[in-house]
Parts: C-alpha cells; structure tokens; sequence
C-alpha cells in the first residue's frame, strides 16, 4: 500500500491560525454558568475506551487519544473541540515561499513535567518518534514528506518537506512533544500539558493532577480521574450515583430518556465524525459494478435505520465527509432511497432476478442490527444477505489485510477521512485514477480553497460511484452532571480536554 | 500421611507443566492476530509486521515457547503484547479483587446453604421445608447479570446505600471503601452458589438420614442432635466438601460476569481483555496462575476429605476415584 497517496487530511482552517488565541480558551464547550465553582475539585468522567497502553506511536488506542491528548502532551498545534487548528507549543511559525520550508519559533518557558526545559531538539525527537520503523502511529503515512529537521537554536525548528503538503500544520496536531530524554513511554509520561499522570491501574483507572510548572493557564481543577467500563449500562449506573461526573460518548441511546427527563443531568448533542458504512469490496463481483453498488444504496432507508439504532439523534450522510469538514455538502439526494430505481438498476445491470453476497459484520454495536435492517431492505428487491458475525480481530486479519470479503460494516471515526478513497489499494478497493489524482493535487495545492475545490470534486465523485454505502453519521452524546462545565461537547478525534472543566462546590 | 503429601504434590507439579504446554499450543491455535490490537485501520502492512517484530510473535513456535518456559522457571509471567506491563503485578492487583471477593461470596453461601440444605431435607414435610427447596430450584434459574442489575437497582440506584460498580482505585488503602464496594458483588456471586448448594446439602442429609447408622445410634441411645453430630455431619460433609472445592474453583475465573456488572477490575476481566486482543502473555498468566489455584484447591479439597473420611486414606485424589 502506498502511503504517499494518503498524505490529504488536508485544513482548511490553517488560515485561522492568524487570529492568535489564548492558552487555554476557545475549546470548552459550555461557559460556567454563573455561581461559584471549586478550583480544587476532582472531576471523575466516565469512558467505555480504557487506553492499551500509553504511547500513542505504540498502538495506544483510542482510549490513550481521549486521556493524555492535550491533558498530558501537547503538540505544537492543537485541534480544538470546533475542529480549528491553533498554535500551542508554537509561538509562531514561517512558510517559506516554495511552500516546502516551514520554520517554528517555540514558545519560551515551557516544561516537561519531569522539570526538564522544552527545547527544539524535543520536538525533532518528537517527529521522529512518529517516523520510526517501528511506529504505530496513524499520521506517520501522512508525514512521511518530512526530508529534513533542523534544530539551528533552542527555540527553533526547521522542517523541509519532499513536496508540498497543505495539510502538514494539522497532521502536526497529532504529534505529541515528548522530552526527548524520556524513558518506557508506554506506561509512564513526560509531556509539558497541564496534568501530569498520576496512577494508572490497568482494568479500572487512571488519573492525572494538575502540573503546577504549567506554562499556561492551570487546570480548572485539582485532579481528574477517567473510570472504565466495559458495559455501558454500568457506566450509566455509575452516572446516576453520582460516581462519574460525566460521560464521554454516550454509546446507549436506551439509556437517554432517564437523563433528559431529570434535572440534575444534561444530555449535549454534538457533532461526531463517525461514519456507519457498508463498505462494498468494490474490486469483487458484484460489486465492481457501479449500477449494483448504486442500486444496494438506493434499497436502503438510511433514514429509518438511523431512527430504529438511535431515536432521534445522529444524522443521514450521503458521503464520506461529516459537516465538520470544509470539503462538506449535502448529497443525501445522491442514491437515496429508491426503491423502484434499485430495482432498475439491478436489471439494468443483469441482476433482475437479484444475487446473494455475505455481509461480514463485527460482533458489536450497532453492526448487528444494522446488518439485520440491510437483510430485510434488500431482501424487498430480490438480494440475499448472508450475515457472518466475526470479532474485530477476524475483521482485521480478514477484511482489512487479506481484502477477503463481498461487503461489511464498519465504523470509520475520523474527520477528513474523504481521502482514503484516493487510495486504490484500500480495503474497500475502490479505484477511480481520476480520483486519486484530485487527492494527490488537494494535497499540493497552495490555498485551503484550492484544495476544498478539488476535494468537493472527490466528494461528489465517489457519492455518484457509490463506493461505499454511508449509512448515517453518529450522534456524539456528552452526558454530564449539572454541577459541570466546560467540558468538551464533539470529543473530535476522541480527544476530551479536561483542563476547562469547572465543577460547582 | 508423607508419603501421599509427597506423592500428591508430585502429581500437582506434573499437571501444572502439562497444563502449561496444552495452554501454550491451544492458544496459538486459535485464528487471529495479536498484532492487530497494536494497529489501527490505515496501518501499512510495514507498520503490521513491526509491530508482529515487536511483540516477538513473528518468532518461531518453539523459539517462543522456550522462551516462555524460561521466563515461567524465573517466576516471571513476562511482559503483556498490548500495555507493555508486567503481567505478574497486574494479576497481583486483580486478585486483591478476586480473591476477596471468591472467599466472601463462599463462606457467606456456605453460612446460607447448610443450615437452608439440612432444613430442607430434615423439615421435607414441612411447608418451610418444601418452600426452601423450592426457592433453591428457582435460584439455580436466575441468570447471574439479572440478580446483579435487580440488586443494584434496589441497593445503588435506589436506596443509595451502596455503589452501583467500581473498586477504589488505591484498592485496599481504603478499606472501608473496598469493603463497600464489594457488598453487592459478593452478595450476588453468594445467592446464585447457594441455591445449588443447598441442593447438594440437602441430598447429602437426606442420605444420612435414612441410613442405617444413624438410626443405630438412636437405637443404641444417642439423641438426634447427638447422634447427627457424631456420625451424620463427617458423612455428609465429604460429598459437599468436593462440590465445595469445584464452586470455589469455577468462582475464581466464573465471576467474569459480576466483574462486568459491577465494573469490578478482577482476574476474569482481565482474561476477558486478553482474549479479545489475542495479547497471549496476559492470557497465559490469568490462566497458569488461576491453574495452580484450582489445583490447590483440589488438593487442600482432598486433605480435608481424608482427615474426615479414613476410609479414602488409602487413595491418591479425593473420593472421586
């Protein structure tokens, strides 16, 4: 697989970073409403994602992404809960006129929590550490243009890129500052954020306290301690007596009415990024045929689907791109629901009188239910859906490397995830030279507007081509206590900055 | 006596290094990858196979095993795939879970089944009697997760007297804390054990009642009470003492469920991880060390037997054989 072609998660919000923001602002989500709160509180938040270890170049998951992003480590930008990219350990930065050089001055005074001073050679430890042979890191493909890094001074950091790659600021987001001393990264820290960590007991917690050496502005509370559980019915519980002040991402839309119609609780709606797709293998038969992909899309009421898996929340999609990103339109009327022309169009294609397929379907929630709806929908137009239920594992080894599969379901998390389908080598195989051509030239294109034109064009294009089936876009559900504030509501990414959060006393 | 200690406690060895072999290749048998935890969708088949290199499972076979072996001789339990963790520590912490838990949840079934099972066999007649019985059938059908949602319900969301899940972070620094927040899961763990329990209780007194020994005690002039004590307990008691060492055993992984309602950091929640992440040295940790307790178990199961029954002193394991 070339990773090169993957180099576009490309911002169009680059051009934000000249309204300079302060430390810690711009990213709670609620203001504290009136009152007073307690400086020294400890907030307890409830998550369904414990991390599996502590370095995020080492197969942390998402769970590590949720605790330390921007609590423990930051990068020299940071992506805010709004999706904006903002300067953090970078004071400032310089793009060279060929727009292959990039110069970052580093803010002064900053320190890791061992004591030790932030220097450039850290943050060209840093980057390496994401470039490595062994790293696991899921922007190493994307910053794998990086030729050269430079330290000419403490405080200065030159970065040369192979070619032009408009989404290098915001791929940088992602790349922690670590002291470039530190040892066992995978179960200790040493990042510069406004908590250091303080225990983690695997199976059960982790919690961090507030870093009194921080740069910026302290935390907004003492201690935070993240409570993991592996079934959401038991967080709720733990919610309801008062043992978690907050729930990260509410993955039980039965659970709901009893924290909407109580006072002492509220329900936030935000915006997520997660994608529910029925990926078709777009390189197996039948599946190469666009008709029968559009045809599949089109015998499908997203809409009901979405209602029957969670009420009210969540919204339709017509395309990879979630509203969040630039590149964003409505195409819900493309291939939507149809079922006279998905008829037609399955004669059209040779299929009058339907096929089978087998819909390999993880064994956990809402990939049951959803692969259940699909059957009966396809069902009315003469398609027999075989469900085989694997384990995420068996996903992993049978979908994703080995491409053995007729269709699947599969959630996809990330913002600006669009441009995947650039790459033909993909899981879902789907191969437009067309379209990868406009990724590659997103990429390298000299404006934000320039590469949200082009990238508009992808969007379109694979919606037409129905390479994939985009059931619906997931809520992303804050449940918290009424006592807190400002916590983030779009847990973008998985990231959840605890530092804002005020609890009344 | 030595010579059987010696005997049984080389029997004990033998099945721990065979137990340790099956565990080792039945495992890898098992479809699937454990690098696959390490890496996330838009790896690069370079990124897979360094992190199969990483964790040491592009090995061959034998290589990783001797390797294991070595470690086990040491009295290390090596390093988990996925937290890079030592898994020694990390069981240590979980059966400061586990086995309070286990232990509370038997002895407070032992103190319901007994006098329940005697009762029930020794007052049949009686409505009481019949009803105990009857309770116990029920018990034997209620789903563990079920009884432990209804108990929260009623305890936690409620009344508020007790939590709803969770376990200190700090453990047993704070006692009171750990104690309370274990109330429920033992509770939960001690009625379902009891109520099979007290059927072995009461098929076991009912066998002594109408044997022929005890009603030659009463004949020969021993009171009911007398004669119970002195003849029909130690009888009884053998068989019950095996079930005992079987439910005890099967509790220390078998609780996995309660750990999940309770949101308890126990030893089958960390099998549970381990086996959806293939992270092989977690799993065959939880599982040599959960092996060798069974094993004691068994043992001590049959010493006590022996020392209350010398009619099975002649025997190497228990009166199973």
């Amino acid at each position: 697989m070339s990773t090169k072609k993957n180099v576009l998660f490309g911002t169009a919000t680059v051009a934000a970073l000249a309204v300079a923001l302060t430390a810690c602002g711009g990213s709670g989500g609620t203001s504290a409403s009136g009152g007073t709160w307690d400086k020294d509180a400890v907030v307890n938040i409830g998550s369904l994602y414990e991390p599996q270890n502590l370095d995020n170049t080492a197969g942390g998951g998402q769970g590590v992404t949720e605790a330390l992003n921007g609590n423990v480590y930051e990068g020299l930008f940071r992506l805010t809960d709004d999706g904006e990219v903002e300067k953090l350990l970078a004071q400032d930065y310089e793009t060279g006129a060929d727009g292959l050089t990039y110069t970052f001055t580093l803010r002064d005074g900053v320190k890791f929590h061992s004591g030790k001073e932030l220097t450039s050679e850290d943050v060209k430890y840093s980057l390496e550490k994401v470039l490595a042979d062994d790293s696991q890191s899921a922007r190493k493909g994307n910053l794998e243009v990086v030729k050269d890094i430079a330290t000419p001074d403490k405080r200065t950091v030159k970065i040369t890129l192979s070619k032009k790659s408009i989404s290098f600021v915001y791929n940088l987001s992602y790349v922690w500052i670590i002291n470039s001393q530190a040892k066992d990264l995978k179960t200790t820290e040493d990042g510069t954020g406004p908590y250091t960590l303080n225990k983690w007991t695997r199976g059960s917690a982790l919690s961090l306290n507030r870093f009194a050496d921080y740069w910026g502005d302290a935390a907004a509370n003492k201690q935070v301690v993240f409570h993991y559980y592996k079934d959401a019915s038991a967080l709720n519980n733990a919610l309801l007596t008062n043992a978690v002040d907050v729930v990260t991402s509410e993955q039980s839309p039965d659970a709901l009415e009893q924290f909407k119609s109580n006072g002492a609780y509220k329900v936030n709606d935000g915006n997520s990024t997660t994608k529910l797709l029925l990926a078709f293998n777009d390189k197996a038969k039948p599946f190469t045929d666009v008709k029968v992909r559009q045809a599949v899309s089109a015998a499908i009421d997203d809409k009901k689907l979405l209602e029957s898996v969670w009420g009210g929340y969540g919204k339709q999609i017509g395309s990879m791109v979630p509203p969040t990103d630039p590149w964003y339109e409505d195409l819900t009327d493309v291939n939507a629901y149809d079922v006279t022309k998905a008829k037609k169009l399955l004669s059209e294609a040779g299929y009058a009188k339907g096929f089978s397929f087998t819909l390999d379907t993880p064994n956990y929630d809402p990939h049951p239910t959803a692969a259940t709806f699909i059957k009966s929908q396809l069902a009315k137009v003469g398609i027999t859906v075989k469900i085989n239920t694997i384990t995420p594992d068996e996903w992993y080894t049978k979908v994703y490397k080995n491409h053995d599969f007729s269709a699947t379901l599969q959630e996809h998390v990330n913002d600006r995830d669009l441009v995947w389908y650039g790459n033909p080598d993909f899981y879902w195989g789907y191969d437009n030279p067309q379209v990868t051509r406009w990724v590659e030239q997103a990429e390298e294109a000299s404006s934000t507007a320039g590469q949200t034109e082009l990238l508009k064009k992808v969007n379109r294009q694979t919606a037409e081509d129905a390479a994939s089936d985009w059931l619906y876009l997931y809520p992303q559900i804050v449940v918290a206590n009424d006592k807190l504030s400002g916590y983030p509501l779009n847990g973008l990414n998985s990231q959840f900055f605890a530092y804002d959060i005020k609890k009344k006393g | 006596m030595a010579r059987y200690l010696v005997r049984r406690l080389a029997f004990l060895a033998v099945s721990l290094a065979l137990a340790s072999v099956v565990l080792f290749v039945l495992l890898r048998m098992l479809p699937g990858d454990p690098a696959n935890a390490l890496t996330s969708v838009g790896a690069s088949p370079e990124q897979i196979a360094a992190a199969r290199h990483a964790i040491g499972s592009d090995r061959p076979l034998p290589e990783q095993f001797t390797h294991w072996i070595g470690q086990l001789a040491s009295g290390d339990l090596g390093t988990s795939f996925v937290s890079s963790l030592p898994v020694g520590p990390e069981v240590a912490a979980r059966l400061d879970v586990t086995v309070p838990l286990t232990l509370a949840a038997f002895v407070l079934a032992v103190l319901i089944a007994v006098p329940a099972g005697f009762t029930a066999a020794h007052k049949r007649h009686t409505w009481y009697g019949t009803l105990l019985s009857g309770v116990s059938q029920l018990g034997i059908a209620i789903p563990v997760f079920w009884l432990g949602m209804i108990l929260i319900a009623v305890f936690a969301l409620n009344a508020g007297w007790l939590p709803s899940g969770g376990f200190p972070q700090d453990g047993w620094d704070d006692p009171a804390e750990a104690v309370r927040s274990l109330v429920l899961p033992v509770v939960t763990i001690a009625l379902v054990m009891s109520a099979s329990l007290i059927r072995y209780v009461r098929s076991a007194t009912l066998d002594v009642l109408g044997s022929d020994y005890l009603r030659t005690a009463r004949a020969l002039g021993s009171s009911f009470g007398g004669a119970m004590r002195r003849h029909g307990l130690r009888n009884a008691s053998v068989p019950v003492i095996s079930v005992l060492g079987i439910e005890l055993a099967s509790t220390l992984l078998g609780a996995v469920v309660v750990e999940s309602v309770y949101a308890l950091p126990g030893l089958g929640s960390m099998l549970a991880t381990g086996i959806a992440q293939h992270d092989y040295p977690v799993i065959q940790g939880v599982l040599f060390v959960s092996t060798l307790a069974v094993l004691v178990i068994g043992f001590v199961a049959d010493l006590v037997q022996r020392i209350i029954d010398p009619r099975l002193r002649g025997r190497l394991s228990g009166g199973s054989r």
